[in-house]
């Protein structure tokens, strides 16, 4: 199937043009606390990109029926049901990852990039476009946490996805880990640092002086 | 935007069709998968007692295939310190100390639950030759936000601590929560737990290593500490686990 234009954008216009974390700045609190480890980060960015995909496809799917008084009440409620699944799924196929997650997952739910493209793009558009246009929203996410995990893993404690690639003193190499990084906050100096590299390169996204 | 989507009668049945398909999703999900995150708590418990035994660096990954080599799990009557047959098929300690037929009720205990089963688990850890190498003590006690749940390692000799693993707590991050942090832990090894017949192992700040009845507390943490103090206190006591680790079933 040979992607038209209008796909493309939506698929792949979050991950720099329009990214969720990065230009909107939303779900900056669970991008702050899971990045310590770069295999949580990929399995909160992949666990994040179903739900937004799957509840955009369901909420575009019966987007003419929502009455619009209760909408926003129907969409917590699809997502909210999608996001026990993902974490029923986890705590059955990944028990470790599950624990390390702990309330995140739930937290899902209240994270600004689902209901954002739940109600800005799925009560809009036809439901492939939707279920693209979460995915896309989720790679967004990923991409920034995948960045973010991997240079907190890699400068705070020297591995990467668990294989040492900087031997730390403690294990008799040569590495002093950066303690900061370890840090939940210092996402924030980092996605902070993505943002303006980003706004650099594409100096569109900076906000017009008021 | 037709008027007729908005309706009361329309609204309400949309809702209602919206959660009744949610709820299925929702209780399928959580009703087919239960075996499966059943089989990872039982995995979880399993890997946590080995490593309390000191062998989870052995097992390299077969987790039950070492743990059914080399724990064997018993039950212990509190009152007398004696081996008991097992209780009932699907016993457990936790569930029992809910049930007032298998329980006793603590009078101005401050560990930070009410009932304590009459029996409890015990983990022998054997080595290679199948003699008791070490003694794995369930233990629970309340720490600063919840019920912390962990394991006691004790050497056979009934009054050396060798490890003390937390599986279950609530603790704050980077302050309770450095109960799982392997450093603390390390210094739980070595350490006697009884003088005298009396426990005297004690959780307190600027513990000196060389004390060997003595663990330096959790720095910015002293209501966990405490708790993990008070947890002990009750599980190595006249009213935990202090009969049977004196009476020491195992050796014979």
């Amino acid at each position: 199937m040979a992607m038209s234009k209008e796909t493309k954008k939506v698929l792949f216009g979050p991950i720099l043009d329009n990214n969720p974390i990065a230009l909107q700045v939303l779900g900056i609190c669970s991008a702050l606390a899971i990045t310590t480890k770069l295999e949580t980060a990929l399995v909160m960015g992949l666990a994040l990109t179903s739900v937004t995909a799957f509840s955009n496809l369901f909420i575009s799917l019966i987007r003419n029926q929502i009455p619009s008084s209760v909408r926003i009440i129907i969409q917590m409620t699809i997502i909210a049901s999608l996001v026990i699944v993902v974490d029923q799924i986890l705590k059955a196929y990944s028990y470790e990852i599950s624990k390390q997650l702990s309330v995140f997952v739930g937290l899902i739910i209240t994270n600004c990039i689902v209901m954002g493209r739940a109600e800005a793009y799925a009560m809009k558009n036809p439901p492939m476009m939707s279920f693209m246009d979460g995915i896309g929203n989720g790679l967004g996410y990923s991409f920034i946490l995948i960045i973010v995990g991997t240079i907190k893993e890699l400068f705070g404690f020297g591995t990467i996805l668990g294989f040492e690639i900087l031997p730390l003193v403690q294990n008799g190499g040569w590495y002093q880990g950066n303690g900061l990084l370890i840090l939940p906050f210092s996402s924030f100096i980092l996605i902070g640092g993505l943002i303006w590299v980003i706004r650099t390169y594409k100096p569109s996204q900076v906000e017009p002086k008021e | 935007m037709s008027a007729k989507k908005e309706t009361l009668g329309r609204t309400v049945g949309v809702v209602v069709a919206v959660c009744l398909v949610c709820s299925i999703v929702v209780s399928g999900a959580a009703v087919g998968l239960r075996s499966l995150q059943q089989q990872n708590a039982a995995l979880d418990k399993q890997t946590n007692i080995l490593e309390a035994a000191g062998l989870l660096a052995d097992a390299k990954g077969d987790i039950a295939g070492t743990y059914k080599a080399r724990v064997e799990e018993r039950f212990v009557d509190l009152n007398s310190g004696d081996y008991v047959e097992k209780p009932s098929a699907d016993y457990d300690m936790y569930k029992a100390a809910k049930d007032p037929a298998t329980s006793t009720k603590l009078e101005g205990s401050n560990v930070g639950f009410q009932r304590k089963p009459n029996v409890a688990s015990v983990y022998l850890v054997k080595d290679e030759q199948g003699a008791v190498s070490r003694i794995v003590l369930p233990v629970h006690g309340s720490g600063l936000w919840d019920l912390m749940y962990g394991f006691l390692a004790v050497d056979a000799d009934g009054k050396t601590a060798r490890e003390m693993v937390y599986y279950q707590q609530k603790e704050t991050p980077g302050l309770g929560g450095e109960v799982l942090n392997p450093s603390w832990k390390a210094k739980w090894d070595g350490k006697q737990l009884f003088k005298d017949g009396d426990v005297a192992i004690a959780v307190k700040k600027n513990a000196s290593p060389d004390d060997q009845f003595a663990v330096d507390a959790l720095s910015g943490a002293t209501l966990t500490s405490n708790g993990v103090q008070h947890t002990l206190d009750f599980w190595l006591g006249e009213q935990g686990f202090g009969p049977f680790l004196a009476k020491q079933p195992w050796k014979s």
